[in-house]
């Protein structure tokens, strides 16, 4: 619960950090490593092509499960046409290619070139992932469960070489079975199902079918636990990016088609071997090296990525400095009123609710689950009862954060709007942690608030800082699209265009309210943008009333 | 950037996306053998003879056993490693004794094995033995075999097909 002693030590620190003219929270810009450098260098670039809706970089996930979907619908259609035999599997996938080329050749192909993309963008988002270190913490669970994904996503993509059964095929489930048989499992080595032609049954083919639409229905299961604790999330790519995406493959299946590479011949070793070295890149590499190396580097990978959560960070502090631990949102009782637009707003799934304590009837709690909070304060911001017009000398909302409460930012605006001779001069910035530094830009009408989170914000602050002598509120925050906490711009962009509750009241004047996503790098930016909003500010009060 | 450019850059990168996709999915060309190679597949799997006969048992042995349990035969489950020895154009190949699968040794014993060789015409000269009781090898097979370029020859036992096969 968030108690007044709380709320008062910590405006005290905020506004301890307050000098004459300029001020920004008393929290400090989250770090940014290397990693993230990389990555925000990468978006920007392609944020200037895609810009950050259809940016590829920044929907991975969403395209993974776009090509999923692909691989899902053409493979249904291959399934239809294909025959579950020794004999008959080779001819009737290669008549697809032969007799229906723009149909179900063209199908095969993009079932193929599908499946190589999502193995790609899959292993993409995991460097992404990593790079930004999306591993730890609220996120350990999102990245475990991933983890096993990767080996599913393999073994479904190798099963499906063998179900077309021409030289690659023969190949690689030879080979398969060869790397499986270095792992005293089966009492009779399974290479022996490949030894000759008569060693392979039809049987052999029901396993094989099993192989390439069991795993991947496991795929399926695995992705939904990968995005349990992630609301809304990201599976969609935007309509462009998906069009795009889709016309690529189609070009690609048009201009390289997929074929078969003769049927198989176990007597006979392919002289040359045409190879998705996406999927089957680790048949050469155990036959350079040996099986046991290929296993001992798939189970080092697996075990350090798995290890990844609990892995001491680099740091480049020294030891006796602690990481400074987020501390979660809280909830008031007394100021919930179940409501649950924490619910819908919070981005990971932390809030639940529960029966009111206060026993009456069909009223809710909020509950925040402190493993999977990220502290991004946007539920703060989402609380109603956040309003800086409740007449409480210390505002103690519904739920909150406590290193920084909504009073503290109420107190800051009292603070630093209270010259009454400068009213109508000062230009309030509300920017958050990760994006653009606004303590850079502070000057003595321009007043900068850095939050954890821009989603933080409760919208009704806004009008209260109007209303105390602000001549406008500009807010910022990361990039669209780019948000550190997933929705936190987007929830503040439709809270203030009205599109989401708790929204800013229509009688704010809206030309008095700028919203410019600034990441970091962007300084140029954000200057411009509030030159702009100076000079608009400027003409808005020099025109007439009417 | 205009949105002309825009389009064209993104016509670009989607191109280089396939471009990528389409290059790894089908290069470079993998060749598993060289051109001139063979390949023989050394692969049995096969149960060796028990290593003890089965023994009767007497009247005093079977009334001290539960009245259940008084199976008139003792017959010992554990069986023969398997050995086998392969000599190619007069030289040892490959010299292995492969012993039965399973906790109390009553299993199978396997052996897979790969021999690449350049292609050609070749002595072949296999021995094998599934009872280690005896001291000569119970099965052997000498062949001149000729094997194309890219030609797999799987050497196996079958007791059923008169012992070791070349397939």
């Amino acid at each position: 619960m968030v108690d007044a002693a709380a709320a008062h030590t910590s405006v005290a620190r905020l506004m301890s950090s307050i000098s004459a003219d300029t001020a920004c929270g008393q929290h400090q810009l989250a770090s940014e490593s290397l990693g993230s450098k990389i990555c925000r260098k990468l978006d920007h670039q392609f944020d200037t092509v895609f810009g950050a809706a259809a940016n590829p970089w920044r929907h991975l996930g969403a395209l993974g499960f776009l090509f999923l979907w692909i691989v899902v619908v053409s493979g249904i259609y291959v399934y239809i046409m294909f025959d579950t035999s020794v004999a008959g599997a080779y001819e009737s996938i290669e008549s697809l290619s032969r007799e229906q080329p723009l149909f179900g050749g063209l199908l095969r192909s993009l079932h193929r070139y599908a499946s190589d993309a999502f193995l790609i963008v899959t292993l993409l988002h995991l460097a992404r992932e990593f790079l930004l270190g999306r591993y730890r913490g609220f996120r350990a669970f999102s990245w475990l469960t991933g983890v096993p994904l990767l080996w599913l996503t393999y073994a479904a993509g190798i099963g499906g070489f063998w179900l077309v059964w021409d030289q690659l095929g023969q190949f690689s489930a030879n080979a398969t079975a060869e790397l499986l048989d270095a792992i005293p499992l089966f009492a009779t080595p399974l290479t022996r199902n490949f030894l000759t032609a008569s060693a392979v049954s039809d049987r052999m083919f029901s396993l094989f079918v099993f192989v390439h639409i069991g795993v991947p229905l496991l795929l399926l299961f695995g992705l939904w636990f990968h995005i349990q604790r992630i609301s809304q999330a990201d599976v969609f790519p935007a309509r462009a990016l998906s069009a795009g995406s889709l016309a690529a493959l189609l070009v690609l299946s048009l201009v390289l088609p997929v074929t078969g590479q003769g049927t198989a011949d176990m007597a006979q070793l392919p002289a040359a071997l045409t190879f998705d070295w996406w999927y089957l890149a680790v048949h050469p590499l155990m036959y350079a090296t040996s099986a046991t190396t290929v296993w001992v580097l798939v189970f080092a990978i697996t075990a350090l990525l798995l290890a990844l959560p609990v892995l001491p960070t680099m740091s480049r502090k020294p030891a006796q400095v602690a990481e400074p631990v987020a501390e979660v949102a809280i909830v008031s009782p007394d100021n919930c009123s179940g409501c649950r637009r924490c619910l819908d707003d919070c981005p990971y799934a932390a809030i639940s609710m529960i029966p009111h304590p206060n026993k009456k009837i069909g009223r809710e709690l909020a509950v925040v689950n402190a493993d999977f909070c990220a502290a991004c304060g946007i539920c703060a911001g989402s609380c109603p009862s956040s309003s800086p017009f409740r007449h409480n000398e210390t505002l103690v909302t519904g739920i909150d954060m406590p290193q920084l409460p909504v009073d503290s930012i109420r107190r800051w605006l009292d603070e630093v709007l209270a010259d009454e001779t400068k009213h109508g001069e000062k230009i309030i910035v509300i920017g958050c942690d990760h994006a653009v530094d606004v303590s850079a830009i502070a000057t003595t009408e321009i007043i900068p608030l850095s939050l954890i989170c821009t989603g933080m914000l409760p919208p009704a602050f806004v009008e209260y800082a109007i209303r105390r002598g602000a001549a406008g509120v500009l807010l910022t925050g990361c990039r669209s699209g780019g948000c550190a906490f997933r929705q936190g711009n987007q929830w503040t962009e439709d809270r203030i265009a009205g599109r989401r509750e708790p929204h800013l009241r229509s009688n704010v004047d809206p030309s008095r309210v700028n919203i410019v996503w600034a990441d970091r790098g962007d300084e140029a930016k954000l200057q411009i943008a509030i030159s702009q909003f100076k000079y608009s500010l400027l003409e808005v009060s020099h025109e007439p009333s009417h | 950037m205009n949105q002309a450019t825009r389009i064209f850059a993104q016509a670009l990168l989607y191109a280089a996306f396939a471009a990528v996709v389409g290059y790894f999915a089908t290069a470079p060309v993998y060749r598993h053998l060289p051109a001139d190679q063979a390949l023989i597949k050394l692969s049995f799997s096969h149960s060796g003879k028990l290593l003890a006969e089965c023994r009767q048992r007497s009247a005093e042995e079977l009334a001290k056993m539960p009245p259940n349990m008084r199976a008139p035969m003792d017959c010992r489950r554990e069986r023969s490693p398997v050995a086998v020895e392969i000599d190619l154009d007069g030289q040892p190949l490959f010299r292995h004794i492969a012993p039965p699968s399973g906790l109390s040794k009553d299993g199978a014993s396997t052996v897979y094995q790969r021999f690449t060789l350049p292609a050609g015409t070749h002595q072949l000269a296999v021995r094998f033995s599934d009872d280690v009781n005896k001291k000569d090898f119970g099965y052997q097979r000498a062949e001149t075999v000729t094997l194309a370029p890219g030609k797999v020859l799987v050497i196996d036992f079958d007791a059923e097909k008169g012992g070791i096969t070349l397939i």
